[in-house]
C-alpha cells in the first residue's frame, strides 16, 4: 500500500469511527484532494463532514480551532504546509495556548495535516521544511511519518489525541510503498521513536524523507564495515530522546539527517539534548546533515545540492567514525 | 435614541463627532422608547452596567496599586454594548471576545470574584491565574475567552458557530471585536465563510472610534463598518452602542436570524471608551472636550433616567443597587487579595491534555 | 512526596558518621530497603538502607564527608517533584565539614599544581625523550573524546602517554581500547608486582614529594585515639622479615665490575628497592595528619647518617625514579655534607619514609624509632651467611633481617606486612628493577 493510501485509510477509519471528526481544506472534497490523499471521502461521508474551503488558511484554521473548543475533532488539511504560514496565528496563538491560558478548561483536539518539506522543482515558496517552527511551541505536538504503516498508525493516534497535532507528510513519499496493517485498531502512540535498523558503530537520527535516505546510506556503509543504527523519532514533539540517547551510549557516534535548514533546527535541538544527556559517551562531535541554508532553488542540479543525499550521510558517518 | 439615521452621514467628518449613524442595510422598525421588557430584565441590565462601571473603576485603582499586572484594558463607557447584546442570549449560547473583556465576562455570568482573582493572578481566578486580564475563560457559562491578537477571536467564533450547527443545536455564537479588527484578514475570511456556510454567528463590532491611538478615519478607507457586510451579502445593522435597549433589540433580531435561519449578522455598535486604550495610555491623541462630549450621552446615566421616567426604578432603588454593587466589588477585591497564588507546580500543568511524559 | 534521608544511628555510641561510599547516584531509582550508601561509624562500615521509594534526587554530602546523626544527607522523591523546600531546610542544617575532600583524579593529576611543576619532567624533555606518542599539544592541552576520557579513568590508563589517532591528535575510544588490550597482553607478573615507574632523566632535580590528603575515616580516628592513649603520641609496632640476599649481592658485584668507580653499596640497593615497594603500597608511604591522612606521590627516603653530633637523615627525593647509577653518588655526597654539617634544612626534613642501617656494626636485628610525621622506618641488620633450607637441603645463603617500625595510626599490621613481602620479593629478585 502506498503512503497516500495508508493516510486515506486512516482518515476513512477515523471518520467512520467518530462522528465528531470532520475534514476540511482546500480541494479535499470534490477535487478528491490536491494529492489525492482524501480520495473517495466525500462520496463516503458527504459534504457535511468533508468540506471544501475557500483559499483562506487563517480563516479555516481558526474556524477549526473554534470548533474544537466546543467538542468537534477537526482535521484541517493544508494543501501544503507552506500555506500554513498564513495560519500560524491561529495555530500558535490559539490552538497551542488555549488549554493553558484557560487554566485547563478548553482542550483543542485538532489535526493540521498536509505535505511538508521538499517537493519536485517547485522553488522557494513551495518547497521547505518548517517542522522546527511548530516544534518550538509547547502545546503543539508534531508528527512526521516515514513509512506507510507509521503514517496510518500515527495519523489515527493524532486524530484521537486531545491536543493540537501538526501532522507533516512528505510529498515525495506519497507514492512510497510498504506493508500496512488493515486492522482498524492499529495505532502507533505519539512520542515513541522507532529503530528502523539496528547497528553498533554509528547512530543516524533521521525523520521523514531522510529515513529512506539514511537506510540506503546504512546499507552502503555496512559494506564498508561500518554498522549504523537508524532511529526515526516519528514524533518531533514530544521527542523520544531516551531511545536516541540509549543508542548513542551504545555507538558513541551520531549523525542527524534532516531536510530542514540547519539553523535553529530540530537536529540542533537533538544535538543539544545528546550533549546534555550523553556527553560522556561521545567519541566524536555530533554531526548534522541538513538541507542547505538557502531558499530552495528551482534548477534541478541546485535543488539536488540543497537536499541531503546518501553520499552526504555516508561522508558524515565516516567523519564521525574517524575513517 | 434612534438607530435610524437622523441625517446623512458624512464619513469624512471626523471620528470625534457625535454619533452620526450611517444608512444601514436593515433597519429596526421597533419604537425604541417603548419599554417592552419586564421590570426584572430592565433592572438586571441596569445593575450589570453599573457593576461593570464600578468593577472597572476598582481595576484602575488596583492597577495603580500594582495589584494587577500586565495590560489592563478598561471598558468604561461601552457598558451598554455588552449588557444589551448578552441580555438577548440564552445561557447556552457562546460568547467570544477580545482583550477588552471584563464587561462581557461579567455580563455573561462569571463572578466578579473569579474575574478579579484572575486579574490579580491568583489560583482562584476564572483561568486559574494563567490567563490574566486578556484571557478570561469560563466553560460553565460558555464564555470562550478573551483573545489578545486583534481579530484572532473572529475565526474562532465562526468555528464555534460551525460546531453548533454541525452538532445540530440551535445555539448561537456572539463575537465582539473593535473596529480596528475589521482591517484584519481574519474578519473578512470569517464573514465570508459564515455567510457561505450559513453559520449562526453574530459579529458585533464595538466601534469606539480608536484603534489604540489611531482614529477610525486614519485607519479605514471606508469607515461604515456595518456596510462591509455587503461584500458578503450578510445582514447587518448599525446600532447606537450607547443605548442598551437598542443593543438588546438589535441583537434579538440577529439571534432570531441565527437560531431560526442559521444565518450570520454583523452589528456595528457605535460607542466610546472614556479611558485610555490600556492603563498605560497617555491619551494624547484626543481632547478632554471630546471625551466630555461623549460622556454627556453616558449609557448608564441615560438608561437610569429612562428607567426613572418610566417609573421602573426610583432614586432609592438606584442608591440601594449602588450599595450592593459597592459591596460586591469590594468583596471581589478582598477575595482576590486573600486568594493564594497558583502553586509553582502549576507552571507545567495544562500544556497538554494528553501529556506523554 | 519527597523525603530527606538523614544520617542514621548505626551503632549505640555513634554520634556522627562518615559517608564512605554512595551506592546510588543522583537520578537512580531506589526502593525501600535497598542499600543506599556505606557509612563509616566509630565501629564499622555499615550499609544504610533507603526508607522510601522514589528516585535519589539529590546527594547532600560527598563521600568522605562526615555528618552528625539526623543531618540530612540526601533527598529521595519523585523524578519531577519540587524539592526546593527540602533543599532549603537541608542547607540550613548543614554541618561543618570534616575536611574538604579533594576530588579523586587520575593518578598523574592528583598533586596540587605547584608540586606537579616541581616533579614533572619538563615538557620539552617529554617530547624529545620517549619520542612522539604523546597527545599533548604545544599549549599543553590533551584532546580527548568524552568517552575516551571516561574509559581511560575506569581502566586506569594514563591517557597522557597515548598517541591520539583522531583529528588533531584527539584520543578517541579506539585508542583507549588499543591501550587496554596491550595492557592485557603484557605478561602478568605472578607476584602481583606492578611495572616500575618510568625512571628519571639523568640529572633531574626533585623537590619534596607531592601528596594528596584524604579525610581520616571514623575508624582510623578511633584507632588513633585509642593507641595514643596506650603507648604515647606515635604508637609504634614492629615487623621483622628475613631476606635472602644472594641475588642482590651478586647484582651488586656485577654492577661494580662494570662501573668500578660507582661503589654501589647494598644500602643503595635497599633504598631503591624500598622506594619502589613504597609506591606499590601507598598506605605505608603516608603520614597521619589528625583529620586527614597524607599520601605521598613519591618515595622521599630519609637515610640515617651517624655524625659526631648525632643522627641526621638526609633525603633522597623521588628515589623510585632514580637509577642505581645515581643513588650511590647522591647518598655519598649528602652523607659527606651531613658530617660536615653543611646540609640545608630542606635536604633533611620532609622525608616520606626512612631507612636506618646498623649492619656495618654487625647488628643482626634492631628496631628504629619513627621520625614523625613519617609513617614508618626500616631498620636494616647485617648481611650474614646462614644455613637455610632450600628444596629440602640445607644451604648456606647470604641473608639479612629487616624490621619495620610502623605508626599504627596510619599503618595496620597487615598493611605493613604486605609492604615487607613486596620488599622481600624485589630484593630477592632484583632484576625487577630493570624491567618496565
Amino acid at each position: 500500500m502506498t503512503m497516500r493510501d495508508a493516510l486515506n485509510l486512516a482518515l476513512k477509519e477515523e471518520l467512520a469511527r467518530d462522528k465528531s471528526v470532520f475534514l476540511m481544506g482546500e480541494e479535499v472534497a470534490e477535487y478528491q484532494g490536491a494529492y489525492k490523499v482524501t480520495r473517495g471521502l466525500l462520496e463516503e461521508f458527504g459534504p457535511k463532514r468533508v468540506i471544501d474551503t475557500p483559499i483562506t488558511e487563517l480563516g479555516f484554521a481558526g474556524l477549526g480551532v473554534g470548533a474544537a473548543m466546543v467538542g468537534l475533532r477537526p482535521i484541517v488539511e493544508f494543501m501544503t504546509f507552506n500555506f500554513s504560514i498564513l495560519a500560524t496565528d491561529q495555530i500558535i496563538n490559539s490552538a497551542a495556548k488555549m488549554l493553558y491560558m484557560s487554566g485547563g478548561q478548553f482542550k483543542i483536539p485538532i489535526v493540521f495535516r498536509g505535505p511538508s518539506g521538499s517537493a519536485f522543482q517547485v522553488s522557494s515558496q513551495h518547497s521547505q521544511a518548517i517542522e522546527s517552527w511548530y516544534a518550538y511551541f509547547p502545546g503543539l505536538k508534531v508528527v512526521m511519518p516515514s513509512t506507510p504503516a507509521d503514517a496510518k498508525g500515527l495519523l489515527k493516534s493524532a486524530i484521537r489525541d486531545d491536543d493540537p497535532v501538526i501532522f507533516m507528510e512528505q510529498e515525495r513519499m506519497y507514492g512510497m510503498k510498504g506493508e500496512v496493517p488493515e486492522d482498524e485498531d492499529f495505532t502507533i502512540p505519539l512520542g515513541v521513536a522507532d529503530i528502523k535498523r539496528e547497528g553498533k558503530d554509528v547512530t543516524i537520527v533521521a525523520r521523514s524523507l531522510t529515513v529512506p535516505t539514511a537506510l540506503k546510506a546504512a546499507e552502503e556503509l555496512e559494506k564498508q564495515g561500518v554498522s549504523c543504527e537508524v532511529i526515526d523519532p516519528r514524533t518531533i514533539r514530544p521527542l523520544d530522546i531516551d531511545t536516541i540517547v540509549e543508542s548513542v551510549k551504545k555507538t558513541n557516534r551520531v549523525v542527524i539527517a534532516e531536510e530542514s535548514h540547519p539553523f535553529c533546527g530540530v537536529a540542533a535541538e537533538i544535538s543539544a539534548e545528546i550533549n546534555e544527556r550523553a556527553f560522556d559517551y561521545l567519541d566524536a562531535p555530533v554531526k548534522r546533515v541538513s538541507g542547505a541554508d538557502v531558499p530552495m532553488p528551482y534548477a534541478k542540479n541546485l535543488e539536488q545540492l540543497a537536499i541531503p543525499d546518501v553520499e552526504r550521510i555516508i561522508a558524515a558517518v565516516r567523519d564521525v567514525s574517524y575513517l | 435614541m434612534s438607530s435610524r439615521p437622523s441625517e446623512q452621514r458624512n464619513r469624512n467628518s471626523g471620528a470625534a463627532g457625535v454619533l452620526e449613524p450611517p444608512k444601514t442595510k436593515s433597519q429596526s422598525s421597533a419604537q425604541p422608547n417603548q419599554l417592552t421588557e419586564d421590570r426584572e430584565t430592565l433592572v438586571k441590565m441596569f445593575r450589570q452596567m453599573l457593576l461593570i462601571r464600578r468593577f472597572e473603576e476598582k481595576c484602575a485603582e488596583a492597577y495603580s496599586l500594582g495589584k494587577i499586572g500586565g495590560f489592563c484594558h478598561l471598558y468604561i463607557g461601552q457598558e451598554a454594548v455588552c449588557v444589551g447584546s448578552i441580555s438577548a442570549l440564552r445561557e447556552d449560547d457562546y460568547v467570544l471576545t477580545s482583550y477588552r473583556e471584563h464587561g462581557q465576562a461579567l455580563a455573561k455570568g462569571i463572578s466578579a470574584d473569579a474575574i478579579m482573582a484572575e486579574l490579580y493572578g491568583k489560583a482562584t481566578g476564572c483561568s486559574r491565574g494563567k490567563g490574566g486580564s486578556m484571557h478570561l475563560f469560563d466553560k460553565d457559562v460558555n464564555f470562550l475567552g478573551g483573545h489578545a491578537i486583534v481579530g484572532g477571536q473572529i475565526p474562532l467564533a465562526t468555528g464555534v458557530a460551525f460546531a453548533a450547527k454541525y452538532q445540530e443545536t440551535d445555539r448561537v455564537a456572539l463575537c465582539y471585536f473593535g473596529e480596528a479588527a475589521v482591517n484584519q484578514g481574519a474578519f473578512h475570511e470569517s464573514l465570508n465563510m459564515a455567510q457561505l456556510w450559513k453559520l449562526p454567528c453574530i459579529y458585533i463590532c464595538e466601534n469606539n472610534m480608536y484603534g489604540m491611538g489611531t482614529s477610525l478615519e486614519r485607519a479605514m478607507s471606508f469607515s461604515d463598518v456595518a456596510q462591509k457586510s455587503c461584500a458578503y451579502e450578510m445582514a447587518s445593522e448599525f446600532v447606537d452602542g450607547m443605548d442598551v435597549l437598542a443593543m438588546r433589540r438589535a441583537t434579538e433580531r440577529a439571534v432570531k436570524r441565527a437560531r431560526e435561519e442559521s444565518l450570520p449578522t454583523l452589528l456595528e455598535a457605535r460607542t466610546y471608551r472614556y479611558m485610555g486604550h490600556s492603563m498605560s495610555d497617555p491619551g494624547n491623541y484626543r481632547t478632554r472636550a471630546e471625551i466630555e462630549k461623549h460622556q454627556e450621552r453616558d449609557p448608564i446615566k441615560t438608561f437610569a433616567n429612562q428607567l426613572k421616567e418610566t417609573q421602573v426604578i426610583s432614586d432609592d432603588d438606584i442608591a440601594q443597587i449602588e450599595k450592593e454593587i459597592k459591596e460586591e466589588v469590594e468583596h471581589a477585591a478582598r477575595f482576590a487579595d486573600e486568594s493564594p497564588l497558583p502553586d509553582p507546580n502549576e507552571l507545567y500543568t495544562d500544556v497538554y491534555a494528553n501529556p506523554l511524559k | 512526596m519527597a523525603t530527606q534521608v538523614v544520617m542514621p544511628k548505626l551503632s549505640p555510641t555513634m554520634e556522627e558518621g562518615q559517608l564512605a561510599r554512595w551506592l546510588k547516584k543522583e537520578g537512580d531509582k531506589v526502593s525501600m530497603g535497598e542499600p543506599l550508601a556505606e557509612i563509616d561509624t566509630d565501629k564499622a562500615t555499615m550499609e544504610m538502607q533507603a526508607l522510601s521509594n522514589g528516585v535519589l534526587r539529590k546527594i547532600l554530602i560527598h563521600e568522605g564527608d562526615s555528618a552528625p546523626l539526623g543531618q540530612p544527607i540526601a533527598i529521595i522523591g519523585e523524578p519531577d517533584e519540587d524539592i526546593s523546600e527540602l533543599l532549603k531546610t537541608a542547607g540550613e542544617a548543614k554541618p561543618a565539614k570534616a575536611e574538604t575532600a579533594p576530588e579523586k583524579l587520575p593518578e598523574s593529576n592528583a598533586a596540587p599544581a605547584v608540586e606537579e611543576k616541581a616533579k614533572e619532567p619538563e615538557p620539552a624533555a617529554n617530547v624529545s625523550g620517549n619520542g612522539g606518542g604523546v597527545s599533548a599539544r604545544p599549549d599543553g592541552r590533551v584532546l580527548l573524546s568524552p568517552i575516551a576520557a571516561r574509559m581511560a579513568a575506569e581502566a586506569g590508563i594514563d591517557f597522557k602517554a597515548l598517541q591520539g589517532s583522531g583529528p588533531g591528535g584527539r584520543i578517541i575510544k579506539k585508542d583507549i581500547e588499543t591501550a587496554i588490550s596491550s595492557k592485557r597482553e603484557r605478561p602478568a607478573a605472578t607476584t602481583g608486582l606492578r611495572p616500575l615507574p618510568r625512571s628519571s632523566e639523568k640529572g633531574a632535580v626533585y623537590g619534596p614529594s607531592a601528596y594528596r590528603d584524604e579525610p581520616t575515616s571514623e575508624m582510623r580516628r578511633t584507632i588513633a585515639r585509642r593507641l595514643v592513649t596506650s603507648i604515647g603520641p606515635v604508637p609504634h609496632f614492629f615487623l621483622t622479615i628475613e631476606v635472602d640476599m644472594e641475588r642482590a649481592a651478586e647484582m651488586r658485584r656485577s654492577i661494580n665490575e662494570l662501573y668500578p668507580d660507582l661503589k654501589l653499596s647494598i644500602n643503595d640497593i635497599i633504598i631503591k628497592v624500598a622506594a619502589v615497594a613504597l609506591l606499590q603500597h601507598p598506605q605505608v608511604n603516608a603520614s597521619f595528619q589528625d583529620k586527614t591522612i597524607r599520601y605521598y606521590e613519591h618515595a622521599d627516603i630519609g637515610v640515617a647518617v651517624a655524625t659526631e653530633n648525632g643522627l641526621i637523615t638526609p633525603i633522597i627525593r623521588a628515589a623510585e625514579l632514580k637509577s642505581l647509577l645515581d643513588i650511590p653518588g647522591e647518598v655519598r655526597e649528602l652523607a659527606e655534607r651531613a658530617r660536615a654539617r653543611k646540609l640545608k634544612p630542606e635536604e633533611y626534613t620532609g622525608a616520606t619514609f626512612s631507612i636506618s642501617n646498623l649492619g656495618m656494626f654487625g647488628i643482626e636485628e634492631f628496631t628504629a624509632v619513627i621520625n614523625p610525621p613519617e609513617g614508618a622506618i626500616l631498620a636494616i641488620g647485617a648481611m650474614a651467611a646462614k644455613p637455610v633450607v632450600r628444596d629440602g637441603e640445607i644451604k648456606v645463603r647470604q641473608t639479612m633481617r629487616v624490621t619495620m617500625s610502623c605508626d599504627h595510626r596510619v599503618i595496620d599490621g597487615a598493611t605493613g606486612a604486605k609492604f615487607l613481602q613486596t620488599f622481600k620479593q624485589i630484593m630477592e629478585n632484583p632484576l625487577y628493577l630493570f624491567i618496565g
